[in-house]
């Protein structure tokens, strides 16, 4: 893997991009996918201005919806796997409910604190079971449907994303913006973005650096409906390796929430879980973090405000869990 | 008990100007901490402060500070409170009822208005306020020709962003209009659904001339809902037909048509918000101290009771801490959680009214129809 990976947190009305692709000597127009924004995709000016290059927007939501109006066929059964997804994603969204519920039930017992500190494990253990777990299932589910309905072989998605690779190769990288995660995940797959974008340079922020990441998790500590508890959605593609991304912490991060952090970051170790607030950046090259500005979040309950991507030590354990090697 | 600012008042030299004075300088109800007085300046025989706070005497008497028109009442009130009342101004031995001229918080509902006290802490709601830069949500009545109850009438809601080649959920609303008049519920919904809060959804709100009687676990009503109102908002527009995708919701006897009409038809609805439900039960015999209107709602509850079933997958329940019906509504849910569902619960500092309820529904609507909010990452 050759090709350079740049994660930034929300642009919002002062964005970085432009001064990010300088850095990185984009001149040529760029490929931009806005699928995130769905219906709002192709409203691109002020994004388009904001990059300081040339850019194509890829129209990723678009072109989905061309599929799902002319393969009905196709359409009903991607469907069907997203009602089953949705299913999936509210049991296993009520299984964490009931591990958080034990995890407290337990740990207010009056007993030995050596004994709550070992079942304090068990119940991240569980987490971790759960999430593996759930990752697991989608993944199944995913790979099943792309053997029954060979996504790549229906003769609409075949010819977009023959057109969506003729304008990746015309451009000098890969811009992916923030949004509906979900649908972002979900086009970009469907027109195998990254199988076409090859080594080409990756600017993403906010949804879109999320879904570069290993694991996508869904999290918010202000909910309207009052707490909540952050849960894995599925697996990224794996461009940024080893570290969980969560845009917008001002926003959605309770990061006073010592033991709520403690718990998340031994719950996803062994990767590493950072918070991107406006002006972040983590760059990878070749798979490896080569420079970072972040706030990662420590398995202590701290938080590493100005983390520059020294790795974390993580126990044999953890790794033993990351290579696959869970029960 | 004598509120700080009364023995002010009394320590003053209580002329004209000195209480006109003292009247300038405050803002009624005078909240302090955890105490409020309440101050009426006038001649009478005698005034009454008149509220519904279960738990307290309903008519409490304000005294007069001695050489002066002034009269006060002070009580102890919780933080974060909200409590409805009026004043009784009694003159010639007849009592009146009215707002407190010196409040400007008012809440309006189906009988009149009251005045509002708040509690240290208490703060309306933003998410109420009609927001200029929120997509308004289109509004409008139709009508549906039933063969339970014949023409009915109801409101529609349709969100900003509707498209036909998507599928919405469907939200039924008990007493929709009054909602709508009452608890603000247009403004919140256009809000909710701006803010990605609530999703788009397509809201019903029914109204009933005969709710009482409808509401109380009437099998026509159950069947109007399920067999012939939300069949024909399906025909009209491209609805998630699922149970995920129904919400049914009510306040006070609404709730009771709610949790029936979900206790009649099993998994139809698969979301409930249920509001400080009227949900009378005994323990023993089958008349409720409550009345004769509340024993088909008595004999409901009792074999629900008896038989608890999981009739939706999730439940929201709120009640205020202040109505008499915090025991009923702390009873329910107990056995709504033993059948399974899914259940969230409640309680405010607020009594048996409009914006208790419109208060609970941003906690309740984004719970039960969540909006893409935990899924945007812009």
């Amino acid at each position: 893997m050759s090709r350079i990976v740049v994660l930034l947190g929300p642009q919002g009305p002062h964005p970085d991009i432009a001064e990010v692709l300088a850095e990185h000597g984009i001149k040529g127009r760029v490929a931009l996918v806005r699928a995130g924004y769905q219906e709002r995709e192709t409203d691109d000016a002020a994004m388009i201005a904001s990059l300081g290059v040339p850019a194509v927007n890829l129209q990723l939501h678009r072109r989905g919806v061309d599929v799902f109006r002319d393969d009905p066929t196709f359409t009903a059964g991607y469907q069907a796997r997203q009602q089953r997804l949705r299913h999936m994603q509210s049991f296993y969204r009520v299984r964490l409910d009931k591990i958080e519920d034990a995890a407290r039930t337990v740990s207010v017992r009056y007993v030995d604190p050596q004994l709550l500190e070992q079942e304090d494990k068990v119940s991240v253990d569980q987490f971790r079971h759960l999430d593996a777990d759930h990752i697991e299932r989608c993944d199944a589910l995913r790979t099943a449907f792309e053997e029954q309905w060979k996504v790549a072989e229906r003769p609409l998605i075949a010819k977009y994303r023959a057109e969506v690779k003729q304008l990746m190769e015309d451009s000098d990288a890969l811009v992916i913006s923030g949004g509906h995660i979900a649908s972002l995940v979900n086009r970009l797959a469907l027109f195998d973005v990254f199988g076409v974008a090859t080594d080409k340079p990756i600017f993403a922020w906010s949804a879109g650096a999320m879904v570069l990441t290993e694991r996508i998790v869904l999290f918010h500590d202000f909910p309207p409906y009052g707490s909540d508890i952050a849960q894995v959605l599925d697996e990224g593609f794996g461009l940024a390796p080893g570290i969980v991304v969560l845009p917008d912490p001002r926003r959605k991060l309770n990061l006073e929430a010592r033991i709520g952090i403690q718990r998340f970051a031994r719950r996803m170790a062994p990767l590493t879980c950072v918070a991107m607030d406006h002006g972040d950046r983590i760059v990878f090259t070749r798979g490896e973090i080569t420079r970072a500005d972040a706030t990662r979040l420590d398995k202590s309950g701290d938080i590493e405000p100005n983390w520059s991507g020294a790795p974390v030590r993580y126990s044999t354990a953890s790794m033993k869990w990351a290579r696959g090697e869970h029960p | 008990m004598i509120g700080k600012a009364i023995k002010e008042l009394e320590a003053s030299a209580r002329s004209r100007e000195a209480v006109d004075a003292w009247f300038a300088a405050r803002t009624f109800p005078i909240v302090d901490g955890n105490f409020i007085t309440f101050v009426w300046r006038g001649e009478a025989e005698a005034v009454h402060l008149k509220h519904w706070v279960f738990g307290l005497p309903s008519s409490q008497s304000l005294a007069r500070v001695d050489k002066t028109d002034v009269w006060h009442l002070t009580l102890q009130l919780p933080a974060a409170s909200r409590v409805e009342y009026k004043l009784e101004i009694v003159r010639n031995g007849h009592g009146e009822w009215s707002q407190d001229p010196l409040n400007p918080n008012r809440a309006r509902d189906p009988f009149g208005g009251n005045s509002v006290a708040h509690g240290t802490g208490y703060e309306i709601p933003t998410w109420i306020q009609p927001d200029p830069g929120a997509a308004k949500g289109h509004r409008d009545e139709i009508w549906i020709d039933s063969k339970t109850f014949g023409r009915r009438g109801f409101g529609l809601y349709v969100p900003s962003r509707f498209q036909r080649n998507r599928q919405y959920p469907l939200l039924v609303v008990h007493d929709g209009h009054d909602y709508l008049r009452y608890a603000a519920l247009g403004s919140v919904l256009d809000n909710m659904i701006d803010r990605l809060e609530l999703a788009d959804a397509i809201v019903v709100f029914t109204s009933s001339p005969d709710r009482l009687r409808e509401y109380a676990d009437d099998e026509r009503h159950a069947k109007f809902l399920v067999e012939e109102l939300v069949p024909y908002i399906e025909r009209l527009f491209p609805l998630d037909a699922q149970p995920q995708g129904r919400c049914l919701m009510g306040a006070s006897f609404g709730a009771v048509a709610t949790l029936s009409t979900a206790q009649r038809y099993p998994g139809f609805f698969g979301r409930l918000l249920l509001q400080s439900g009227s949900f009378a039960f005994t323990d023993i015999g089958d008349r409720n101290h409550r009345g004769p209107l509340f024993d088909p709602v008595v004999a409901f509850m009792n074999r629900f009771r008896a038989d608890p079933k999981p009739v939706s997958e999730r439940v929201f329940v709120s009640c205020g801490m202040y109505e008499s019906l915090i025991y009923e509504n702390r009873s329910l849910v107990p056995l709504l959680l033993s059948t399974g569902m899914d259940v969230r619960y409640v309680e405010a500092r607020d009594g048996h009214n409009w914006e208790n309820w419109r208060d609970r529904l941003r906690e309740g609507l984004s719970w039960l129809m969540p909006g893409p909010f935990l899924h945007v990452y812009e």
